[in-house]
């Protein structure tokens, strides 16, 4: 397909209704700008510009006054923190959030648009693909890339038009597979293909990839940026957006450094000599406020350690989730894992809660020194361990039924005599936790659907001290709730360590490992990179740490593995 | 003013309870007025209980299974087979009927538990694995009776199905019935009052006491009824005090036993159940061991009404006994329902049958009334849950 050029006017931006914006003036002004920039420097061209974006949530503002250019024919990357509001940019760029429901604007060839829903946005030219794949397992290759777009003739399908079409597009993206294989048959980088191959058929200039090697080999991995690298000499652009440093640095032409959902800046990878360190400051770079309790910790004998464990996937069970991971916790510490989205974090944890994920699974898991089993969740809580998810909604609570009920859900036996259940007792415990934890819902006897998200982590988190045990695994017990109750979260985890539990914390955010852990652990792609204690961690030093990359090559660790 | 208005709040979230006994009630009104009295006569009366004793029998079982977000195809099925193998042990083997009970309620357990391997441990849904069992357990009851009918059975084990307590007093009303209704209605006042003293207690008491008291009354004046009828009639059916009783135990054990809490868990979300150490697929299994005793119960109490084993029983049971449960207010995804909501969905499903035969309605628009009706119902949950759900936003 030759590079297109700026499309003709939609006719949407030309009628009078559109003309009596507000926006109108200041897009003239653009107008006038872009061009005089066009005359000066005659490379450069902008195919997207999204100004003063802001974004709110009830309770939280996601972006704020976000605003980055992309040059036609670049390949454009967007870092920052997992939370740091990167996903919310595309998704407002890509119409998941339409128009109206953010402030600012965006120019796509200089043009204001605005999406309502996605099918406005890639019939402008923009995809995304996200991180998640959006394939029908059981369709074809074929099926897929044409889903929502057939190629069809009076209501049927055509499927020798269909199935060409899309052998053209695959050898495109470099995939040798036949159409008709079904999406089930391939592996996880061929179905990243499909994607593009996909977005291909869209006719689309603005190719937005979330995480596209987060689940992908390095040999994948690095067959997908030599796509992008191909797509990008016919002129496409690109949006990438990644954790993955070595490979920002190894595409991108500009990287643009989102944080606490405000750019932060800009940079030009071919202008100056950018290193990873360099990105890396600018994703961490804030102060740590007072946002945390203090908290001294009286650390005690060793309570638990994991030794040489190691997971496989639960599906694909050559793929190594886990890899040899050790660590330990010790009464009365707080010790924290850090790792970026896909590092394995929630992954070991689970693991080693019940092997509530994964196959394949070896190790040995040490409490007081003494081996235990750890092989179902009932053993494991037995055994003195407790795991708190990170999704409440879909893992740790029911929904439909009350606080009570919820909060005495894992430990029930506590309050059974001969099968049955001692209600008031039940009541009794429910409303201390109601009074301690100060859970704000009238009664024990409020359905935990109801609750705001701090309140149902509450819940939670009073579920699993009802259960008493030594060692606590909390999964991201912040996300997604606001700052004070997120203070009074801090201020229960401080107050288990001094209880001589020994509490692990998974968090996405490096401030608040920072803020309340006595050692942190970081974790990159299912390796243990570092043992840090808190004396000696910084957000720089994790952050290497968290991207740290495997250090034996491929072929080598095969020949380990066989 | 305030009062009045929470009150009225309060009785819109009951909104789905209320109605469903408005619905019973306004049925038997309308069912009283067009049969001319026949639908409240004693001996209607007697013959409702002792016709629905079955269907709401296996509504019990059926409602924990929903509740748990599964379903049974094959109670049907089942009743057929026990009643068969209870034909073919007492009348061909010559087994004392108790013994045979016994032995039928064994194989119902044992039906249970192989239905209940494959759904829990080999994780094939229930939809199937039961949609098997209702052809499987078909043909195993043809195949026991030869596809003959077996008749008749002894005096005791008729009993079970359409006999009635021993009466006392040669006419008049039945003073032993007249006794177990004061009873009942006794135990009702008792534990109603010492709920809402516990509830008043803990402080999570919302219901206006005028509320509370209306529905005692209500209530205790429908137990005292309905003794009073079956009092002028033949007394106490035997199978509405194995009814009574398994409705008490099971509500007790779906309220407060920590394997009913755990059926309410697995079907809220089986996900957190299983990550807070409950042992799903234990509890799968036992919950489907369960429903095959319960099925083997209905399969004797009906093959002792009918004093009769046909391969062709229980056609059908399992959609009335699935309509009682939804039309009682479970929800289809699970985690929602309760034992009594289902016996009075029975109920509705019972009265229905049972007034429309009276009118001489043909078979063919009471199916139509009664899916109506199912219909009916369950919009009006997802109306419900709808309404709430936006009164939140």
């Amino acid at each position: 397909m030759p590079h297109r050029t700026a499309p003709p006017l939609r006719p949407l931006f030309q009628n009078g209704r559109r003309g009596a914006r507000p926006h109108r003036a200041s897009r003239s002004s653009h107008h006038a700008r872009s061009r005089a920039q066009r005359k000066a420097v005659h490379v450069t061209d902008t195919i997207l510009e999204m100004r003063d974006i802001t974004k709110t949530f009830p309770g939280v503002k996601a972006l704020q006054g976000v605003s980055i250019e992309v040059e036609r024919g670049q390949v454009h990357a967007i870092c920052g923190e997992n939370g740091a509001g990167k996903s919310t940019l595309m998704k407002v760029l890509s119409g998941v959030y339409p128009a109206g429901s953010f402030e600012g604007e965006i120019l796509l060839d200089g043009q204001p648009v605005k999406f309502s829903n996605i099918n406005d946005s890639e019939e402008a030219g923009v995809v995304i693909i996200h991180q998640e794949l959006a394939l029908s397992p059981f369709l074809s290759i074929a099926e897929n890339i044409f889903l929502g777009n057939e190629r069809s003739k009076g209501g049927f399908i055509d499927w020798n038009k269909t199935n060409l079409a899309a052998a053209e597009l695959l050898q495109r993206v470099g995939l040798k597979d036949n159409p008709i294989t079904k999406i089930v048959d391939i592996g996880v980088g061929k179905q990243q293909l499909v994607e593009i191959a996909k977005a291909l058929s869209k006719k689309v200039k603005l190719l937005i990839l979330d995480e596209p090697t987060a689940a992908l080999n390095d040999d994948d991995s690095a067959h997908l940026l030599e796509l992008i690298r191909s797509l990008q000499a016919e002129g496409m652009t690109a949006i990438i957006i990644s954790h993955k440093l070595n490979e920002i640095k190894a595409i991108a032409d500009k990287v643009t450094i989102i944080r606490d959902g405000q750019t932060i800046e800009t940079l030009d990878m071919h202008a100056d000599d950018i290193s990873e360190n360099r990105i890396i400051r600018g994703m961490v770079g804030r102060d740590l406020s007072t946002r945390y309790p203090e908290h001294e910790s009286t650390i005690g004998e060793e309570l638990l350690r994991i030794e040489d464990w190691t997971v496989h996937h639960p599906l694909d069970g050559s793929r190594e989730i886990i890899h040899q991971a050790n660590l330990n916790v010790r009464a009365g510490e707080i010790v924290g894992i850090a790792g970026l989205m896909g590092a394995g974090r929630t992954e070991l944890a689970m693991s080693v809660f019940g092997h509530s994920y994964g196959t394949g699974i070896s190790g040995t898991v040490y409490k007081r020194g003494v081996p235990i089993k750890t092989n179902t969740v009932t053993a494991a809580i037995d055994n003195g361990i407790a795991y708190a998810t990170e999704d409440r909604k879909r893992y740790g609570l029911n929904l439909l039924d009350d606080i009570k009920r919820n909060v005495s859900g894992s430990a029930l036996g506590k309050l059974a005599k001969w099968g049955f259940v001692n209600g008031s007792e039940e009541t009794t415990v429910a409303r201390q936790f109601l009074k301690n934890m100060n859970i704000k819902a009238p009664t024990v006897n409020a359905v935990t659907g109801k609750l705001s998200g701090g309140n149902q982590q509450k819940v939670v988190l009073s579920k699993w001290m009802y259960a008493d045990p030594d060692v606590l695994i909390l999964d991201e017990p912040t996300r997604g709730i606001d700052v004070g109750a997120k203070y009074e979260i801090y201020t229960i985890i401080n107050a288990l360590a001094d209880q001589g539990k020994g509490i692990i914390v998974i968090s996405s955010e490096l401030p608040e490992l920072l803020g309340i852990c006595d050692r942190i652990y970081t974790l990159s792609e299912g390796r243990i990179t570092a043992d840090v204690p808190r004396s000696e961690a910084t957000p720089e030093t994790l952050m290497q740490y968290m991207t740290q990359e495997r250090e034996t090559p491929v072929n080598e660790r095969a020949q380990v593995r066989s | 003013m305030n009062a009045l208005k929470s009150a009225a709040s309060y009785l819109t979230g009951q909104l789905r309870q209320i109605g469903l006994f408005i619905a019973l009630i306004v049925i038997v009104i309308f069912f009283q007025v067009t049969t001319g009295g026949i639908t409240l006569a004693p001996i209607n009366v007697s013959n409702l209980v002792v016709q629905n004793s079955y269907i709401l029998i296996l509504a019990i079982g059926m409602v924990m299974v929903i509740i748990a977000g599964h379903i049974d195809l094959s109670v049907g099925s089942v009743v057929a087979f026990t009643g068969a193998m209870a034909g073919v042990m007492i009348t061909q083997w010559h087994v004392p009927w108790p013994i045979a009970v016994v032995l039928c309620l064994v194989i119902g357990a044992l039906v249970g538990a192989w239905q209940g391997f494959w759904i829990a441990y080999f994780g094939i849904p229930a939809f199937i694995v039961t949609l098997a069992g209702m052809l499987a357990f078909r043909g195993a009851a043809q195949i026991a009776l030869q596809n003959q009918q077996i008749s008749p059975f002894p005096e005791g084990f008729r009993s079970l199905g359409s006999g009635f307590l021993p009466a006392f007093g040669s006419s008049g009303y039945e003073p032993l019935t007249m006794i177990l209704g004061f009873a009942a209605a006794a135990i009702l006042v008792v534990t109603a009052f010492r709920g809402r003293a516990t509830r008043r207690k803990y402080q999570l008491e919302d219901e206006p006491f005028a509320w509370f008291m209306t529905k005692l009354v209500f209530t205790v004046a429908l137990v005292m009824y309905v003794a009073l009828l079956l009092a002028s009639y033949n007394g106490t059916p035997i199978v509405l005090v194995i009814l009574g009783v398994l409705v008490v135990v099971y509500s007790l054990v779906m309220r407060s036993a920590v394997f009913g809490r755990h059926i309410y868990a697995i079907g809220g979300n089986a996900l957190a159940a299983q990550l807070s150490g409950v042992k799903t697929k234990r509890v799968t299994f036992l919950l489907f061991v369960n429903m095959g005793v319960i099925s083997a119960l209905a399969g004797v109490v009906f093959t002792g009404q009918l004093n009769l084993a046909s391969p062709s029983a229980g056609n059908g049971f399992e959609l009335d006994a699935i309509a009682a449960v939804f039309i009682g207010g479970a929800a289809v995804t699970g985690g929602i329902g309760t034992v009594p909501g289902a016996i009075v969905g029975g109920l509705i499903i019972g009265i229905l049958n049972n007034g429309m035969s009276i009118l001489g309605v043909g078979t063919e628009f009471q199916s139509l009334i009664k899916g109506l009706v199912l219909l009916a119902a369950v919009a009006f949950d997802v109306f419900n849950k709808r309404r709430a759900a936006s009164a939140r936003k």
